[in-house]
């Protein structure tokens, strides 16, 4: 067990921090999932802490010079390497407070980044800081396709979906790949903590993040983040279909702490997929058929997370 | 006082790094910058220095690290070479678009292809506008020298930028020669402690690296160019300081026999060594030939050189890169354009050579020496010559 974890009583809805590491005024599309869950992530985090973005909607929305949304520091260098600067900063810390030039006092180090930055462009930078052990939290924002440059397909793009450059056709149903399992790829590298979250739970995220920056060493904490505008789906609805993602086992939720499943939200009565797929002009193309495909595969992969809680 | 040792030329530059204090070293190995860099993370190890040393998986994350560390305030160091220098590519241009004054050294070298380790000047020239401040060092010496006055400018608040200084792989990097290595109460002396103007700081939070819009584009690039420019002031003054404190003199334009020279040869880097030579050999043989040095490339000292090529009739420009498809070779271009509609200026003659660890000897001046001679009274058919090509 984490020993860090022992004093972290949760987040409640009657004790939710003031604190807005994100200022309200930024130029996120109406219905935005993504910027509801980082602002969740940073009242989680509270004003100590320096936050290194990836290249994306979350740097372009929040710093059009000179307006800033940030209200704690931040940088933004590049579109794969925001693993590699939060890096940076965590051993200038480190080297800083050593030498007595920075006070003892904990500062987070968080870096942020969409799921092309993460599971795509930036996968080795990631890589590399978790192997190297930085006592740092990577934030994805899982929108499932490059956003910001006009809905492409990325590698967590789930199948079947229609982006601008997965288009369905006579020849195509649209993407043709499963959705890449990042989180997986990161439990690989023994980092002792990672987690899955959904702004619908949205305690759940901030708990979540919280943890991952308790823990000593690299975490990170992979955030289902809905996008009305890549999506086709109605900016009232983001967090409804963030909350049938998980009620329809396409998103489980679960912690792995120390390389231990634990599932956070069992699905014992799951939703069937074609409730979720529905109304979202992506998945509008997608035949029964397909639609039975999707099923079956989610119900596999799930099955697949069950066991490895299990086996605690 | 300091003490003159026999010393490879990568290891003082990595007790250079040590005088200087760095407190991070973000690097990935590549032939030839290895030496620098194995022997810090050996100094970080042994405790002689206090730095956290990253080894990073890749250059592209050495240059990545480089900016979080020194936006959070710590003195900051790289190396690399050649294709590393290339990965680097993207995020070089945001360093200094940052002003972030971080200090790389790079250990030129040829790029691929042919893979090539061997030294020239095509690593750092595809960089020419990455926007750092860029100094060449001839020697071991200098590049101890330059290391330390890299710190010195990049971390001056009035400048503010990044700075490389170049050492020629291999003939410089891998070779041992009488360096004196400086006191560290002279380096403390010389050297003020990392206070940057701006840092993350939970205290005092700031935001780095927005969005440039099209109505401030334009503007944060014209400053970028201004702040380098300006720059060369406080270059020039830390190099004032330096020769207060340890009695060594640089400047922008090293000259060499170059007051009454008819021609002058222009080089950067090592080979300016062999050039010397050259000189010497030909004015013993009775030629009015004199020698100009770059060692500021970047900002390039356009009044110093047409200050020093006064009363020359020709420039014999040695390029070490060959741009395929170009006029002509980055040296070479740029001081055609120094030299453009100035009233009484040298002609300028444009040479290739040295590439891929080819030897430029000093029967190679020679060569070129004659040929600007020749090129001076009959027009040359093109803009630049390569030069010690094989016959077979």
């Amino acid at each position: 067990m984490i020993p860090e974890f022992e004093k972290f009583k949760g987040f409640s809805a009657k004790r939710l921090p003031k604190e807005e590491g994100l200022s309200p005024g930024h130029r996120g599309c109406q219905g935005c999932g993504e910027v509801l869950a980082l602002r969740m992530v940073m009242k989680a985090l509270g004003k100590d802490v320096i936050v290194c973005s990836a290249t994306g909607c979350m740097e372009i929305i929040t710093s059009p010079y000179p307006q800033s949304a940030w209200n704690v520091p931040w940088i933004h260098v590049a579109f794969e390497n925001a693993a590699a600067v939060a890096s940076g900063v965590e051993s200038a810390l480190k080297v800083l407070k050593r030498k007595g030039k920075l006070p003892k006092k904990h500062v987070d180090v968080i870096a942020v980044g969409g799921d092309g930055a993460t599971g795509d462009i930036g996968l080795q930078w990631i890589s590399g800081a978790f192997e190297r052990g930085h006592d740092m939290v990577y934030v994805c924002l899982d929108n499932e396709a490059y956003m910001n440059t006009g809905v492409q397909r990325s590698g967590c793009t789930p199948y079947g979906a229609m982006t601008t450059t997965s288009p369905p056709g006579k020849k195509s149903i649209g993407q043709v790949t499963w959705k890449k399992n990042i989180p997986q790829i990161m439990v690989a590298h023994n980092i002792p903590y990672v987690a899955t979250a959904s702004p619908a739970y949205y305690l759940d995220l901030m708990n979540k993040v919280k943890k991952a920056a308790l823990v000593k060493g690299p975490a990170y904490v992979h955030i289902y983040s809905p996008c009305p505008t890549g999506w086709g789906s109605r900016g009232d609805k983001s967090i409804e279909y963030a909350r049938l993602a998980v009620e329809t086992k396409v998103f489980p939720l679960y912690e792995v702490i120390e390389g231990n499943y634990i599932i956070s939200r069992k699905i014992t009565k799951p939703k069937p997929v074609s409730d979720y797929l529905k109304g979202q002009r992506r998945f509008r193309h997608l035949t029964e058929e397909n639609i039975d495909y999707i099923q079956k595969r989610v119900d596999e992969e799930y099955e697949k997370i069950l066991k490895l809680s299990e086996i605690n | 006082m300091a003490k003159r040792v026999g010393v490879e030329v990568s290891i003082a530059i990595a007790e250079a790094v040590k005088l200087a204090q760095a407190e991070i070293i973000a690097a990935y190995p590549i032939t030839p910058q290895t030496h620098i860099v194995e022997h810090l993370s050996e100094i970080v190890a042994d405790g002689e220095l206090d730095a956290e040393f990253i080894p990073v998986e890749s250059e592209h994350a050495a240059l990545s690290t480089c900016c979080g560390s020194v936006a959070a305030g710590a003195r900051t160091y790289t190396a690399t070479s050649s294709q590393g220098l290339m990965l680097m590519s993207e995020v070089l241009y945001v360093a200094s678009g940052m002003r972030l004054p971080i200090v790389m050294t790079v250990a030129n070298r040829a790029l691929s292809a042919p893979i090539s380790i061997w030294n020239d000047h095509q690593d750092i020239m595809s960089q020419r506008d990455c926007g750092w401040i860029q100094t060449f060092a001839e020697n071991g010496q200098e590049a101890v020298d330059l290391t330390i006055h890299a710190f010195k400018v990049a971390e001056d608040k009035k400048v503010s930028l990044p700075m490389i200084v170049n050492i020629d792989g291999f003939t410089l990097s891998h070779v041992i020669e009488p360096i004196e290595l400086p006191d560290q109460e002279d380096v403390d002396r010389y050297l003020p402690p990392f206070r940057p103007k701006y840092r993350l700081d939970p205290k005092r939070p700031i935001s780095m690296g927005p969005v440039g819009i099209p109505e401030v584009y334009t503007e944060s690039r014209m400053a970028h160019d201004q702040a380098i420019k300006n720059a060369k002031r406080w270059i020039i003054k830390a190099w004032d300081e330096f020769e207060e404190i340890f009695g060594r003199r640089y400047n922008p334009i090293e000259q060499y026999m170059a007051e009454d020279a008819e021609i002058l040869l222009v080089t950067m880097g090592s080979i300016s060594e062999t050039a010397m030579t050259a000189v010497d050999k030909m004015r013993d043989d009775g030629k009015k030939v004199g020698l100009l040095r770059i060692r500021l490339w970047r900002p390039f000292p356009s009044i110093e050189f047409r200050k020093a090529a006064k009363g020359a009739k020709a420039l014999a420009v040695v390029d070490r890169t060959l741009p395929p498809g170009a006029a002509s070779g980055p040296v070479a271009s740029e001081l055609r354009n120094v030299f453009y509609k100035v009233p009484g200026a040298p002609k300028t003659f444009g040479f290739i050579a040295g590439l891929g660890g080819r030897d430029v000897t000093v029967e190679r001046f020679e060569e070129i020496v004659d040929k600007a001679e020749f090129y001076s009274k009959k027009r040359p058919k093109e803009l630049y010559e390569v030069i010690g090509v094989r016959e077979k």
